[in-house]
């Protein structure tokens, strides 16, 4: 069959791809160059250690232990070595990668495991702050450690008394960064940091939105390469940069028609972290021409997102944007703590119905045919009310299918179930294989 | 002579269908024990905690995910099969996602009048945490009011104070004779009386444990030669477990459970601004693991649990998938042996295999029967 859609690979995957080796290398060597290393969540604050100076830096670990996850033999002798020590199995998969990276000394990178000088995390999930509590015993239990709260309930019902509750630990943690590492604290370097984690925030968005459009400029496997950057340290200069490069190439795939997947016909999107070992189950959609057009999870773990005037999803404007100028570090620390509540990714802790909202929306203005919900046993935060989900999206006449899964734990993955479960979707959505 | 509360405990919902016959009050079904009952008592509500019933059921399936502990299901459960029909509103304070399911899918499957969910800190370790909670309890003291149209003012919530502390203060005083070397009561019989505490008025319990506290230092019951236990881990009520482990030679002294002492350990002081004492008792408590961070301070605490309950050896228990207690318990099992408790650790599901945990637990106590031989 001939290609319905022209298709071409992104001018930024190779960039992309050096901007995060060098994220993780540069993690490694900190020391050589007299820089510091810290620990922490993908969600934590990275902004704010960034005015301790431009030589430090981060190793978020959830990313991280993605990667670890990636590497099915390092993720399953990550595994054992955890269990050997005493672990629940059904814990998070991405802490036991990560503890059991430390506990092997063996970095996903290369070498040894780098320790951290500080741990810096912050707490929505139970297990947020408690794997950095473990992490610490694991690394000797000296590695200065904080972490802060920010489960203050929805952004829709955020009080005064709420925000200050954030940004009184945030201010408790600069002067705690103080005294651990002996440096003076920059707040211009805190202000521009500010900036450059709502400009990357914005920009994410942005591109999700682009890919409202028929064929989709962007398939979901290739924006968990993209999105990661935002995981990684989304307040730096090269990240907010690079999102800047990437919209505005998806941009012009959008002008020119140009799809991700070339026999788009079929629209669906996931939910929660996927399979990392199996990602190959997103090429088998496209034997159908379905492409997945990402999920809340690719577009809102990171993206930041308003209604718009006409009443659509889409960026949420910067505080840049919209004229705020920042003159001090009390300022900058409210702007971040009310820009970061609002993350769509953290509404479902109160209730799903927050999430069902977002996820129909989605549904319908990303145009879907179906929705395809990884029940992940790997991550108790993101599976947090799925089942109530898949009840309103169905209420709603979405069709839905479920796979239960680990996105870090390939012993809790069946491929072969997975595949019937899609041969099976794919036919009750009236899809069958394109002949090639 | 204790099973009053065993009673209450069985007959739960008979007993707050009766109360609110009898006084013509509200009743609010509460998932976590940072509920804030004093609240709730100085507004004439009746706070009642909603365990489950250890019993197979199928109704959760579409609501929650498999993968979360069988505790939070089995909650649910009871919801679904109307079995806390005459429940007015329900609430939780913030703690582990957990339980938190079992609290929105209450809310959107079974109407209420009232539903309140208290973002109680997570960061209690914080000097941020008592000034946010104060705030947050100013904001739900204004919402129960509003429910129930009626003011509450600080001689109501003394009230409310009066009646948790008195409480707390008995249970303690109750724990307090199980440290003699043949204490009076078995510790089937607290599990009873602290899990009945939260299902009943607690005039009606404080009267009944002033009673039985007059009575209980002339009790004699065959505990003597027993091997002293402690039992500690996630939530617990399954008293058929309770029973098997006392059955076999031992006798449970003390624990740490929110179903047990962890409930009722701390205090209310009442100096200066009442709602900001009683916001200080919930941040200082003895934590839910899923508070206790940065900073491990529970293990302290066990650990002087097991000294001044002078116990042999520890049960550590746990929710199946409960996180929170399953990132702690390697450390608390390490710290235990490393204080010279030995430590069983068991793992819970919505039903005991009785049998499987017998040979287990029998195992454990010859073994701490074999260290006093030898």
């Amino acid at each position: 069959m001939s290609a319905k859609y022209k298709t071409e690979s992104l001018k930024c995957w190779d960039k992309s791809k050096e901007i995060r080796l060098d994220y993780y290398k540069n993690y490694a060597k900190a020391h050589e160059k007299g820089g510091l290393r810290w620990a922490g969540g993908a969600w934590s604050f990275d902004a704010i250690p960034s005015g301790l100076g431009d030589d430090v830096y981060p190793l978020t670990g959830e990313p991280y232990a993605a990667s670890v996850a990636w590497n099915k033999d390092l993720a399953l002798r990550c595994h054992e070595a955890v269990e050997k020590a005493g672990y629940a199995r059904d814990l998070c998969s991405y802490m036991r990668n990560y503890w059991g990276s430390i506990i092997l000394n063996e970095y996903a990178f290369g070498g040894e495991f780098p320790m951290p000088d500080f741990i810096w995390q912050d707490h929505i999930c139970c297990s947020h702050a408690k794997w950095y509590q473990v992490a610490r015993d694991l690394e000797g239990g000296d590695v200065p450690y904080y972490a802060m709260d920010v489960s203050v309930g929805p952004y829709d019902e955020l009080t005064e008394n709420r925000l200050e509750y954030v940004v009184g630990q945030m201010h408790d943690g600069i002067e705690w960064l103080e005294k651990v590492t002996g440096r003076k604290y920059d707040d211009e370097k805190l202000i521009q940091a500010v900036h450059n984690h709502c400009r990357s925030e914005s920009l994410w968005a942005e591109t999700c939105a682009l890919n409202k459009a028929v064929p989709a400029p962007l398939d979901e496997k290739t924006m968990y390469s993209l999105y990661v950057h935002g995981t990684l340290h989304k307040s730096s200069r090269i990240v907010a940069d690079f999102y800047e490069e990437l919209r505005d190439e998806v941009k012009d795939r959008v002008e020119r028609g140009i799809a991700a997947i070339a026999n788009e016909r079929c629209r669906v999107m996931t939910d929660t972290q996927p399979p990392w070992a199996f990602l190959k189950v997103f090429r088998y959609l496209e034997k159908f021409g379905c492409v997945s057009i990402g999920s809340l999870y690719t577009f809102g773990l990171i993206g930041m997102w308003d209604i718009q005037e006409d009443g659509t999803w889409g960026p949420r404007k910067t505080p840049q944007e919209l004229g705020i100028k920042i003159k001090d570090r009390d300022q900058a620390l409210h702007v971040l703590a009310e820009w970061e509540l609002k993350k769509p990714e953290w509404q479902h802790f109160y209730s799903p119905d927050h999430k069902s909202d977002m996820m129909l929306r989605i549904a319908k203005e990303w145009k879907l045919d179906g929705i395809m919900l990884h029940y992940n046993r790997g991550c108790e935060g993101l599976s947090l009310g799925i089942a109530e989900n898949r009840l309103a999206l169905k209420e709603a006449g979405f069709p839905v299918m479920i796979f239960e899964g680990n996105m870090g734990d390939e012993r809790e993955f069946d491929e072969a179930q997975t595949i019937t479960r899609i041969d099976a979707f794919m036919e009750s959505l009236n899809f069958e294989k394109i002949k090639d | 002579m204790m099973e009053k509360f065993k009673e209450w405990y069985e007959q739960r919902h008979a007993y707050a269908k009766e109360w609110k016959k009898k006084t013509g009050g509200k009743v609010v079904g509460y998932f976590c024990t940072y509920v804030p009952e004093e609240i709730l008592y100085a507004a004439d509500v009746l706070p009642v905690r909603i365990l489950g019933s250890h019993e197979p059921q199928d109704v959760t399936e579409p609501h929650i995910f498999g993968m979360f502990c069988p505790f939070c299901r089995d909650c649910l459960a009871q919801g679904l099969q109307g079995r806390y029909d005459y429940l007015d509103g329900v609430m939780i304070a913030q703690s582990c996602l957990h339980i938190r399911q079992a609290y929105t899918s209450w809310k959107m499957h079974i109407p209420v009048d009232f539903s309140y969910y208290l973002p109680m800190p997570n960061n209690v370790q914080s000097k941020r945490a008592l000034p946010y909670l104060t705030g947050e309890l100013e904001t739900f003291k204004e919402a129960v009011e509003k429910w129930t149209g009626k003011k509450i003012s600080d001689e109501d919530l003394n009230k409310g104070i009066e009646a948790m502390n008195t409480s707390r203060q008995l249970t303690r005083d109750l724990y307090e004779l199980r440290k003699q070397d043949n204490p009076p009561l078995t510790g089937l019989e607290a599990m009873y009386a602290v899990v009945a505490s939260q299902m009943v008025d607690k005039r009606d319990y404080n009267a009944a444990l002033q009673e039985i506290l007059q009575k209980l230092p002339q009790r004699q019951i065959e505990n003597g030669s027993k091997v002293r236990l402690m039992i500690l881990g996630s939530e617990n009520d399954d008293t058929e477990f309770v029973d098997m482990v006392e059955s076999l030679g031992a006798m449970l002294v003390v624990d740490d459970h929110c179903t047990g002492s962890r409930y009722f350990w701390n205090q209310v002081n009442t100096n200066g601004n009442l709602l900001e004492a009683i916001a200080s008792r919930y941040v200082e408590r003895v934590p839910c693991p899923s508070k206790d961070w940065p900073e491990r301070t529970r293990i302290e605490h066990i650990l002087k649990l097991a000294k001044d309950w002078n116990v042999q050896g520890a049960i550590v228990i746990q929710q199946k998938f409960c996180d929170p207690h399953e990132i702690d318990i390697p450390s608390i099992i390490e710290s235990l042996k490393s204080n010279g408790v030995p430590a069983q650790f068991l793992e819970l599901d919505v039903t005991v295999p009785v049998g499987q945990f017998k040979t287990r637990v029998e195992a454990f106590l010859e073994m701490l029967s074999e260290e006093d031989l030898f």
